[in-house]
């Protein structure tokens, strides 16, 4: 029997049984989601972690003033980290590869009678080493400038296109809070991430941005990349031990500066998704294998009910194989329908997660090609011994049943 | 049902020629179904031979009988049995899909066109008369060209009026060389037939 015929008559027992097909599919639509948010949730994190460490590069820590309180919301004083913390730092921690200090703050740019407002990170150039940044045009300041507190600026790619358009901006000059600026450098595309815009900041050095645009005296930031990941936990340890020293806090008081490790965040981060994935993939299984004793069951409840149309069937010439393949089938569009509902609503819950989730969702061909097979799959098992059942009946029995 | 075997048909020699037109009659239960089901090649005896066309039945196996039912044998049955989700085309159909010949739709055509049922094609069974659906089925019967058409009681839910328009299609048919095995309780039925086979008690009766 072409294969069309079949399917016609599959989709017509669908139409006819709306109510109790659709719950049918149910446990087929929440299994195959499942399975792609699932997939999803887990290859974002993959990726997540891959765009983390080109930002922030690999084993690097951040100091940060303040203390660490629930969570990552920051209490205290803000103005405790200083140069010579950094300086200090630098010269009495063992493992350090480098280290900067940041001050940054947003701030309104211009440019002839043009305005931008980006975000001024006043810094040393062992940052662009820590961060993966890259300078495109011209060379990026130096330790001359940093001690002599020059007004330079390295603009990110986005600066560069609001300010100068395509003109040329090495060598121009631009006002960053009234002060003028000569641009020595512009700066690779890194590329928006989901989190910020790194290519939307001015680097000067953090001399400059200490005296002559923030007037402060104090760092909001120390980055610091450790030469390899064994050493992180000795250089946390030495980090708290000199600033601790050095701001003279009392033993078992709480130290007034928190120190970040991404390498641990992002382990954090990836044993939730991992939590979350097995849970999943929990859901995933339990859905799929209910999913399909319902399609089981309801696949014998329709060969009872048709056992006449099989009778029928078989009188008119179709064999024991055509009476299988055309309930295998039946039992196939049941949960490759469910099956694309599935990966629909797994789509969409994928989406849903990214928004308002803090995890990152990515969608693969693969994840839904799976999908798709599961759920054939599902069909195949659980279809082959209802279907075998009508392809065994009796024709003559099949003929005199009421 | 249990128990040990039951015989229900025995020393039943019989031969039906090609074009033929005869009628088995018998009371409940004398084993004229049974005939039935081993002509229509849905059952097989289980001792003795049956020949169709000079074909042995009797040992072949499920394909083969499948085959033989779907391209020698057209069966009309007293409750139409017609696909009830399906169109009158569609059931008739039926019997080319699992024949696999494609094209099916025109010689679907030509059958409803001889039963004279070409305008409600398109219907389903719920929406036929009786004697619309019985001329559905013989349509299905007949869409292959089987040399032998087998009727259980084809006219048996039928008004009688409605029941001679279907035994005229019997006849013409006939007219035109297919052979025509009919089970029937009505001697009315059994008029049309060049011979009838009395069956009683899973024997044939002169």
């Amino acid at each position: 029997m072409l294969f069309f015929q079949i399917l016609r008559t599959a989709f017509r027992g669908i139409v006819a049984n709306k109510m109790r097909t659709s719950l049918t599919m149910l446990g087929i639509i929440i299994g195959v989601g499942a399975i792609i948010a699932m997939l999803s949730l887990g290859e974002g994190a993959k990726q997540q972690v891959i765009e983390s460490m080109s930002r922030f590069g690999t084993n690097v820590l951040r100091v940060r003033p303040g203390m660490a309180r629930m969570g990552h919301v920051r209490t205290g004083r803000v103005e405790t980290l200083t140069l010579d913390d950094a300086e200090a730092l630098k010269k009495e921690v063992p493992g350090i590869r480098f280290l900067s200090p940041v001050v940054a703050s947003s701030i309104q740019v211009k440019y002839s009678n043009r305005n931008a407002g980006t975000l001024i990170t006043g810094t040393t150039p062992e940052y662009i080493e820590i961060n993966n940044f890259k300078v495109a045009e011209g060379s990026f300041f130096e330790q001359t400038d940093i001690k002599l507190a020059r007004r330079v600026a390295a603009i990110g790619s986005t600066v560069r296109k609001e300010l100068f358009g395509e003109g040329p901006a090495v060598g121009e000059e631009m006002k960053i809070e009234g002060q003028t600026f000569t641009v020595i450098a512009v700066m690779e595309t890194k590329g928006q991430t989901s989190f910020s815009d790194p290519d939307d900041q001015i680097f000067i050095p953090v001399t400059t941005s200490q005296r002559r645009v923030f007037f402060q005296d104090y760092v909001n930031d120390i980055n610091i990349q450790v030469e390899e990941a064994s050493l992180i936990p000795s250089v946390k340890e030495g980090i708290e031990r000199v600033l601790r020293d050095r701001h003279r806090i009392a033993p078992g008081a709480e130290s007034d500066f928190t120190i970040r490790d991404f390498t641990e965040m992002m382990m954090a981060m990836q044993e939730t998704t991992r939590t979350f994935t097995v849970l999943l993939s929990g859901i995933a299984a339990v859905s799929l294998l209910v999913g399909g004793i319902g399609v089981m069951n309801i696949m014998l409840v329709s060969v009872t009910e048709r056992t006449r149309e099989i009778g029928i069937r078989m009188a008119v010439g179709a064999r024991r194989k055509d009476i299988l393949r055309q309930f295998l089938i039946e039992a196939l569009v049941i949960t490759v329908s469910g099956g694309l509902i599935g990966i629909a609503s797994g789509v969409a819950i994928a989406s849903l997660i990214s928004r308002f989730g803090e995890w990152d969702t990515v969608i693969t061909f693969w994840s839904i090609a799976l999908g798709f097979c599961f759920s054939a799959l599902v069909g195949l098992v659980f279809g082959i011994y209802p279907a075998r059942k009508a392809s065994l009946m009796d024709p003559i029995e099949a003929l005199r049943y009421e | 049902m249990g128990g040990g075997p039951v015989e229900v048909l025995s020393s039943v020699d019989l031969d039906i020629k090609k074009g033929e037109f005869v009628t088995i009659m018998g009371p409940s239960g004398s084993g004229k179904s049974s005939l039935m089901n081993i002509i229509g090649c849905l059952d097989r005896p289980t001792e003795g031979s049956y020949s169709l066309n000079g074909v042995r039945v009797d040992s072949m196996d499920e394909d083969s009988l499948a085959a033989a039912r779907n391209r020698n044998i057209g069966f009309v049955f007293q409750s139409f049995n017609l696909l009830a989700r399906h169109t009158a085309i569609e059931n008739v159909e039926l019997p080319l899909f699992y024949a696999g010949i494609d094209g099916s739709e025109a010689l679907a055509k030509e059958a409803l066109k001889e039963v004279g049922l070409e305008r409600r094609m398109k219907h389903r069974p719920n929406e036929l008369s009786g004697g619309e659906r019985q001329r559905v089925a013989i349509a299905r019967a007949i869409v292959l060209n089987p040399p032998i058409i087998l009727g259980d009681e084809p006219t048996g839910n039928l008004d009688s009026r409605t029941g001679k328009e279907i035994m005229a299609l019997f006849d013409g048919l006939h007219a035109k060389g297919t052979t025509l095995i009919l089970v029937t309780h009505d001697p009315n039925v059994a008029a049309y037939s060049q011979r009838v086979i009395n069956i009683k008690d899973g024997k044939v009766v002169l």
